[in-house]
């Protein structure tokens, strides 16, 4: 049983919710890399949302394609592929901060101005723009502005550009299949709330007291 | 403009109804089952939560990833259509004074996306004057209202537990659910310094209650509202079933202009523009229901003159938009070091905490007159926009397995960071009573109309040492419980007397009530006990208007109780023809 028809089920009232649990749990579908999702324009919207989605798809692309090869390599850079999960681009990073700097505008010249500010520091010190640099003066750079607490005083802005850059990819991350796989959000399906597991409890020293036993929602245990 | 005219529907209704939310669906509801024919007009669209609602979709659904919009400032699934500001209607603050104006506009408004939180008043709540000498008394007590209390936790669910608390009365509830890892914290810590922590009270179907709504699967999602109908909405438990009954026409993108009176002063119907033709229209009823929400609600009375009501429709008092107050709110959130690294499951229960802390203290001893409940958040969240956001103040700050690192980074270690950290955060936030008083207030704007229009509402809301004080007594509960669960805080620890420490804008707690008030004596309230006109005894006020006060309690489960029992006089009284 897929979400939908589990969802459709409910609402009819012809399954429970623990029989809902186990279909969902068979059927997971693994996690399909690369895939595109078609954002929702149905139902769930109201017609000014779906004409304000419309407006932004419709401006010209923000980022010329020099700034989002360079948005790519630096995404990659704060989020590889390691032996977990894959990586920002993986999860089409470039492309969500690509929407949401026309949607949150406040990051336009801060994402414009950080790119070109770490173009010109490569310019001046390697003769070359960022992603024309080898790996090793890339990662120089980075070295030096990924850490805004010890970041030297004359590359503050570089810092504040890389914090951005790094926000706004782990937003872009972790909110993907990929990333929500990875960081091991379990929920959003049809599910029995029984309480926080007997091992967990037992791992932090708690137990539930007679009294919330007694009084509290209890499911059999599978 | 010269094919502009007004269209007069010949039906005359029992009662038009204005507004479906909390306080409109229920009289909708009650009159409806009563066989009363009922018009029921609403700003916004419909709205069905079985089909309109996002639950369950995912974070990549959404291209904005769940970032909010101007269109959902509590987020891109959130259940709410518009909220700060809506295009096209404007409201004026004045200088000096700030608001902050939720609405929504859709069929069951605001609770399609509420927190569920159910409390219902205590004895004190309505005589609080007695107590302290502040504000008024309320013309009812709890008496009065308990067997209506008693009817909507049957009606509509709401899970809790009978504590035995007089000024949180005992109530017909559903199981609650078991407390989540970081509820279990926050028990033990301020259970261990005095501050009690029982199960919250939420309008969420543990247990199903009829065949018309479903129970709930624990996504956690309420905010979304609820496709089975699992949680407390007004367009699920009340709008659509009272349309099922045949007797409720239901108008929607109709703003309402004005009430309509005859010579004598009495309500004869509303006037309301359709916003989708954007032509005029006017429906009749024997009755008139306000439930535009409490702002909303006076701004239509005050906007309604005629010869025999020159200040505004049942205005003589001149206290109409007067009283206007909020829950205070303030906040702190914290890391709780003991969980990271936590071992995943799903976590999500019911949309909204499992446990929550009552008013516990006296306020004879105490500098500040009235309570506050704290309610609490945290653990495994769904990721959306903004997920570990400024993880450079995080991750330099404590030892990830073992290893110190330098704030901020990339790669690998990174991706480490964030797993380490996930589910570890707490936080907490505190609800109470500010004094309703005169002086803060709401009255139309004499300059600004908005598109269609309607002379806007101009406000002057301010709070006063009180409320302060009461805020500062939050912060300094919250950074004890936080410190007694050996949590570090990581938000709104650093407030002060420069900012009432951290102390919410009236209005931004969205708890908004009291501008048409209850009251015995017609000089000083619009309404009299039965939240019926003084001036105009067949118009009637079933939002948060009528309140003289409101306890440190969540306000909706109080509407509902009220509105029902108004509902329920007005059944009675127009079947007496008195009205």
């Amino acid at each position: 049983m897929d979400r939908r028809q589990s969802i459709k089920a409910l609402l009819l009232g012809t399954a429970s919710s623990g029989v809902l649990i186990e279909a969902c749990k068979n059927s997971d579908k693994k996690v399909t890399e690369n895939t595109t999702v078609q954002p929702f324009t149905g139902p769930e919207r109201m017609a000014e949302e779906n004409a304000h989605y419309k407006e932004l798809t419709a401006e010209p692309k923000f980022f010329t394609d020099h700034e989002m090869a360079t948005i790519a390599i630096l995404a990659d850079i704060i989020i590889p592929k390691d032996n977990i999960s894959g990586s920002a681009t993986d999860a089409k990073v470039p492309d969500f901060i690509e929407f949401i700097v026309h949607e949150k505008t406040e990051h336009q010249t801060p994402m414009r101005g950080g790119l070109r500010w770490m173009d010109m520091y490569c310019l001046n010190n390697y003769g070359k723009t960022f992603r024309e640099c080898d790996d090793k003066q890339k990662i120089a750079l980075v070295d030096q502005i990924a850490y805004p607490k010890k970041v030297k005083p004359e590359l503050k802005q570089g810092a504040a550009f890389f914090s951005l850059m790094r926000n706004l990819t782990s937003s872009g991350f972790y909110t993907s299949e990929i990333g929500v796989k990875d960081v091991g959000y379990m929920g959003n399906r049809p599910n029995q709330w029984n309480g926080v597991p007997d091992d967990v409890l037992k791992q932090y020293g708690l137990s539930y007291t007679e009294k919330e036993l007694k009084e509290c929602v209890s499911f059999n245990k599978v | 403009m010269g094919d502009l005219q007004i269209k007069k529907q010949p039906k005359k209704y029992d009662a038009v109804i204005v507004g479906s939310g909390a306080g409109g669906g229920m009289a909708a509801y009650v009159l409806a089952k009563a066989g009363l024919k009922v018009c029921l007009i609403e700003a916004g669209p419909n709205f069905d939560p079985a089909v309109n609602s996002a639950q369950l979709k995912n974070p990549w659904e959404s291209p904005r990833r769940g970032a909010s919009t101007k269109f959902r400032p509590f987020g891109d699934f959130d259940g709410c259509y518009w909220g700060w500001e809506v295009d096209g209607e404007p409201y004026t603050q004045a200088e000096g004074t700030k608001w902050e104006w939720w609405r929504a506009r859709m069929v069951g408004g605001r609770t399609n996306h509420w927190g569920r939180i159910s409390l219902r008043f205590g004895p004190k709540d309505f005589k609080h004057k007695s107590i302290d000498g502040l504000g008024d008394d309320w013309p009812i007590s709890y008496d009065d209202v308990k067997p209506y209390y008693d009817k909507i936790d049957r009606l509509l669910g709401v899970f809790g537990t009978n504590e035995g608390r007089v000024d949180d009365p005992d109530g017909i509830f559903l199981p609650p659910p078991k407390p989540r890892l970081h509820e279990l914290f926050i028990k033990k810590a301020a259970t261990g310094i005095g501050i009690p922590v029982i199960p919250s009270r939420l309008s969420i179907l543990t247990k199903k209650i009829n065949n018309e709504r479903g129970e709930c699967f624990y996504c956690a999602q309420c905010g979304r509202s609820c496709k089975v109908y699992a949680d407390f909405s007004s367009s699920s438990a009340l709008v659509i079933p009272a349309i099922k009954t045949g007797n409720v026409d239901l108008v929607t993108n109709a703003m309402a202009r004005e009430v309509l009176t005859d010579r004598e002063g009495l309500a004869t119907g509303v006037s309301y523009i359709n916003k989708e033709d954007m032509q005029e229209y006017q429906v009749s009823g024997r009755t008139v229901i306000l439930a535009a929400s409490a702002c909303e609600s006076a701004r239509l009375m005050l906007n309604s003159k005629s010869q025999r009501h020159p200040n505004g429709i049942g205005n003589s008092s001149n206290v109409v938009g007067k009283y206007l107050h909020d829950s205070t709110g303030a906040d702190m959130g914290g890391i709780i070091p003991e969980l990271f690294d936590r071992k995943r499951y799903n976590e999500d229960g019911v949309g909204g905490m499992h446990v929550y802390t009552p008013w516990w203290l006296d306020n004879k001893k105490l500098d500040f007159p009235r309570g506050y409940h704290i309610e609490y958040g945290g653990g495994f969240g769904m990721p959306l926009y903004g997920f570990n956001w400024g993880i450079e103040n995080l991750n330099g700050t404590y030892k990830i397995k073992g290893q110190q690192k330098e704030a901020g980074g990339y790669g690998a270690s990174l991706k480490e960071d964030y797993r380490y950290f996930f589910g570890a955060h707490v936080g907490m936030a505190g609800r109470g009573e500010a004094i309703a008083r005169e002086d803060s207030y709401c009255e139309i704007d004499p300059n600004v109309v908005d598109k269609y229009g309607i002379p806007v509402l101009r406000f002057h809301t301010t709070y006063t040492d009180y409320e302060i004080k009461q805020a500062k007594h939050m912060k300094e509960t919250f950074a004890e419980i936080l410190h007694s669960m050996g949590a570090v805080i990581t938000w709104g620890g650093d407030d002060g007397p420069e900012n009432n420490y951290g102390l919410h804008a009236p209005g931004n707690i969205i708890h908004e009530a009291g501008t048409v008030r209850m009251g015995n004596d017609p000089k000083r309230a619009p309404l009299n006990k039965w939240a019926q006109a003084h001036d105009c005894k067949n118009l009637f006020n079933v939002d948060g208007g009528m309140f003289v006060s409101q306890g440190d309690k969540n306000i909706t489960w109080t509407i509902l109780a009220l509105s029902m029992r108004t509902s329920e006089y007005i059944v009675d009284q127009l079947k007496k023809q008195n009205i």
